[in-house]
């Protein structure tokens, strides 16, 4: 006779290995996989600290995402220590874990006996739709957008590519973006620069992106900063910011952010580009090179032809600003390798990708600096605009 | 077995418009550039002053960056690909 589902879980629970609450107290630092197997909707009362999220029904296809190493100790638990005894067999009998436990009565007891528990930000319900295939990767999920809904990320720049790195960034939810761009939407602009529209030429390229942004989603607050970036107003516009996409289209602008984003600690994901061909790299303060250890001076201005001088095909501000978006989102998730200490050099005519290795250089003048920048210096640069000699 | 040396872009007006030259005999990359130098003089120039790179070129040999290895002194086996990298600034 076939037993009873009650029953059958009794029988479960005396083939696995069961934790009492308080062993898992001891042990929440300690390396340990804590599984959740409950229903998302049951997680917004709270789960357990540092618990990864995977509910029972989707325990085979994604506990990888949790618990990597089919080797360390996985503690699962659900409301009451049923489910996460079921999944707890499945672990061991179908998945091979070697070292999985099932904690007793679930979260009840755990919070009957007084443990912290973590109140996951709760998003809306049109936001957990919005945003449900990024929800879905354990690589992103809830804990990955509730970090870009709270990262600030600003645009150098709402061109080439500034427009494509915006359009997605908002598509992805990164709830603060800011736009430095002084420029007004000009129709040869439109070749490449999709955000922006044949009705708004004319109109100040900030606030045609912020249009566009909007449509596309209103969860996100768009700064609007019409400014050309300078040594008396950077420091200012900057400051705040978690991570900062370089798509300027002059030198002077690269080097002086470069040299306040180092003072400032702010990573930047850069990028350039100039006919069929794209440059992209990011530059962690003090993690990696900075800026002036890949290009210590810049060329003078005539050996730096510009893209209003020289043209680039339309599609690879794209390809290379969508790239820099990527990267913005594997820095706020914490995700992945971020391209710190590496160029990835595009040819789009002979379509390969070249990875090239950049050193921090022990003499560079701005991160290698022997002691921390004083009050005194913050701020203050040097004649970028005589310096590079109208390189822009 | 020749040495394949890329050229980008901005460069390539000087260079025959050609986006990759194959060079043979050269035994470190100060060679491998003179072999191209000696097809596309213009090229010396704005690569190269007083015979050191100029600081806003780049050379990698196989993705390293030739100043972190011997400069332009650094040997390079056969087969081996040089990347010329210059500053640019579009966005």
């Amino acid at each position: 006779m076939t037993p009873s589902g009650a029953e059958y879980i009794r029988q479960i629970k005396s083939q696995i290995d069961e934790v009492d609450p308080a062993e898992v107290q001891d042990n929440l630092d300690n390396g340990v996989a804590i599984v959740d197997v409950r229903e998302s909707e049951e997680l917004s009362q709270g789960h357990l600290p540092g618990a990864k999220h995977v509910p029972r029904g989707y325990l085979e296809s994604r506990i990888e995402g949790a618990a990597p190493d089919r080797s360390q100790r996985v503690v699962v638990y659900c409301a009451s220590g049923q489910r996460s005894a079921l999944a707890a067999k499945t672990l061991r009998d179908d998945l091979g874990y070697e070292n999985v436990q099932s904690m007793t009565g679930g979260i009840t007891l755990w919070k009957d006996r007084g443990y912290d528990v973590e109140v996951p930000r709760a998003l809306s319900a049109e936001q957990r739709e919005r945003y449900s295939r990024h929800m879905l990767m354990p690589e992103v999920g809830l804990e990955g957008q509730v970090k870009l809904l709270d990262a600030k990320v600003l645009l150098l720049g709402a061109g080439g590519l500034g427009a494509p790195a915006a359009l997605y960034l908002a598509a992805a939810g990164v709830g603060t973006i800011g736009i430095v761009d002084d420029d007004e939407v000009d129709l040869s602009n439109l070749q490449r620069q999709v955000i922006h529209t044949t009705a708004g030429v004319g109109t100040p390229k900030v606030d045609s992106a912020q249009e566009a942004m909007n449509a596309l989603n209103p969860d996100v607050n768009v700064v609007k900063h019409p400014v050309r970036l300078d040594a008396s107003n950077i420091m200012e516009i900057i400051e705040g910011y978690d991570v900062i996409v370089d798509g300027a289209d002059n030198f002077p602008t690269r080097y002086l952010l470069n040299d306040a984003t180092v003072r400032l600690g702010i990573p930047v994901v850069s990028a350039s580009i100039l006919g069929f061909d794209g440059q992209l790299s990011v530059f962690k303060p003090f993690d990696g090179p900075c800026y002036r250890c890949l290009y210590p001076v810049p060329p003078p201005a005539e050996l730096a032809p510009s893209c209003g001088a020289n043209g680039v095909l339309g599609v690879l501000p794209g390809t290379m600003g969508l790239l820099q978006a990527t990267e913005v989102i594997k820095l706020v998730v914490g995700t992945g390798e971020p391209l710190i200490g590496r160029l990835l050099l595009y040819e789009a005519l002979g379509a390969t990708f070249t990875e090239l290795k950049v050193r921090r250089d022990p003499d560079c003048p701005v991160c290698s600096r022997p002691s921390e920048i004083s009050d005194e210096e913050m701020g203050v640069f040097p004649d970028y605009e005589a310096f590079c000699a109208a390189a822009g | 077995m020749s040495v394949t040396v890329k050229i980008p872009t901005q460069l390539r007006s000087v260079a025959g418009g050609e986006a990759e030259v194959d060079v043979d005999g050269a035994g470190t990359v100060g060679e491998a550039l003179e072999r191209v130098f000696e097809r596309h003089g213009e090229l010396r120039d704005r690569m190269l002053e007083d015979g050191e790179l100029r600081r806003f070129v780049n050379v990698y040999l196989d993705g390293e960056d030739v100043r972190f290895l011997d400069g332009l002194a650094t040997p390079v086996p056969a087969g081996a690909e040089l990347t010329i990298l210059p500053a640019v600034a579009g966005g």
